[in-house]
């Protein structure tokens, strides 16, 4: 990894252009099912979403991937700063996220099940 | 130095014994690195405040299809998400340019590295200026919605579910007041212009036009807008209608749940001054790669750290684009 930082030249343009391609055809996927919106992806829940978000956000976070570790060269920085950077924001942000959601939903909850319309 | 130095510390060679960079990065990207983290943090935090908000209002909230569909140069035609789609594109592209200008960069090859980042340049420029123009879309509105007594929306609808604006049906007021300046009355208050609707207009028009339909802002089991029937329409606009709520600003929209303006205009435009301090710096780098400031020094990592930036700002959009226009 960290060796070949300096010997990676004659490989990188066609890994570029590959990796180019492979956002490209991801965000083509994304948008066609946006736009189209299966009936059997949008009705099929899992874990509380529906399927079709989830292909969404897998699909984002497998972009993700590629423009950090492609375009940012993350693949060929030492172990040492990959897992700074990475460890520190994937722990936090499935924190945030979760902690952030239950309570979305609770308040939800508080606004259907109670005893008072908030809509009048 | 010498004579208080210790000479033996037994860890010579370990990566944390200090003296080397056990992270082979320079200062300088180490700390672009760093800065990435807590910006992608300060991003998750309003991505997940948008994502807590929207859990909140989750059988209310606006379908982004609707909003969004606007495609320039083709008119009342329904584009959904292809202008964003477009947007994708071309900062994924300008972001291509990046790191080719980079790879160049490594090979000390300056008229490369000057074509590349001019094309990012232009490929940030474009976005910025298509975010303007969603912003103006988005700010002026197309069919205008009322406003209920607890702050809700109420859009309107022919017989076929069509949307129908609050211009075609209802007729302009007439003004009884002048315009508030600022000059007349308290100097701290003013308008920009007299309302051009008013909601008793509305009110009278839609009593008048037979097929038209009200439409709340609950999402049925079919995840669509509920539309209601002719008599429950006439009922709840009269009860509950107490304004007109054209396009969208800090603390309204006529899309539906008032957040849902407010994350709009914060989190796209957050990313947005990103992609414009994004374009100064590479423009900034761009002249010094033209005087051959990197060429004298034989590197050209400054091109690589405005790189990285420019990759994160890539990297935000791609999940703003999810989770405002797909999910």
């Amino acid at each position: 990894m960290a060796q070949d930082a300096s010997t990676h030249h004659e490989g990188t343009t066609k890994r570029i252009w590959s990796v180019f391609i492979i956002l490209s055809v991801l965000t083509i996927v994304e948008v066609v099912l946006g736009i189209f919106k299966p009936h059997f992806l949008v009705f099929t829940e899992v874990v509380s979403m529906s399927l079709l978000n989830w292909i969404f956000i897998i699909l984002t976070i497998y972009k993700a991937y590629f423009i950090t570790w492609a375009f940012m060269h993350m693949e060929h920085e030492s172990p040492g700063l990959r897992r700074t950077v990475v460890w520190t924001g994937v722990f936090l942000i499935c924190y945030l996220i979760a902690i952030l959601l239950i309570e979305g939903n609770y308040i939800h909850d508080v606004y259907t099940n109670e005893f008072m319309t908030w809509d009048f | 130095m010498d004579s208080t130095a210790v000479e033996q510390t037994g860890t010579e060679g370990k990566n944390w014994g200090g003296g080397n960079q056990p992270l082979k990065a320079s200062y300088g990207k180490l700390m672009m690195w760093f800065f990435i983290t807590s910006d992608a943090l300060t991003f998750s935090g309003f991505l997940a405040a948008y994502g807590f908000t929207r859990f909140k209002f989750i059988d209310e909230w606006p379908i982004a299809d609707e909003v969004f569909n606007h495609f320039p140069f083709l008119h009342g035609i329904d584009a959904p998400m292809y202008y964003v789609a477009l947007m994708t594109f071309i900062l994924i592209f300008s972001s291509v340019t990046m790191v080719l200008a980079v790879d160049a960069g490594h090979k000390l090859q300056k008229s490369k590295v000057t074509f590349y980042m001019a094309l990012t340049i232009l490929g940030g420029a474009v976005f910025l200026g298509s975010q303007a123009w969603e912003w103006k879309n988005f700010i002026n509105g197309e069919y205008g919605a009322v406003e209920t007594k607890s702050g809700k929306i109420l859009q309107f609808v022919d017989n076929d579910g069509k949307r129908v604006a609050i211009q075609d049906f209802a007729p302009q007021h007439e003004s009884y007041r002048e315009q508030h300046k600022g000059n007349k009355g308290a100097w701290y208050i003013s308008e920009s212009s007299i309302p051009q609707y008013h909601i008793d207009d509305v009110k009278e028009a839609f009593k008048n036009e037979e097929n038209l339909l009200v439409r709340t802002m609950q999402l049925n089991e079919q995840k669509e807008k509920t539309v209601l029937n002719r008599q429950e329409s006439l009922k709840y606009l009269e009860d509950r209608g107490v304004d007109l709520i054209f396009g969208a600003n800090m603390s309204k929209n006529e899309y539906g749940a008032p957040l849902f303006g407010g994350f709009f205009f914060f989190i796209t435009g957050f990313h947005g001054f990103h992609v414009f301090s994004g374009v100064v710096l590479l423009i900034i780098t761009f002249f010094n790669v033209l005087i051959g400031t990197y060429e004298k020094r034989k590197s050209y990592e400054m091109v690589e750290k405005v790189g990285l930036y420019w990759h994160f700002v890539d990297l935000v959009w791609v999940f703003v684009f999810t989770f405002f226009y797909l999910v």
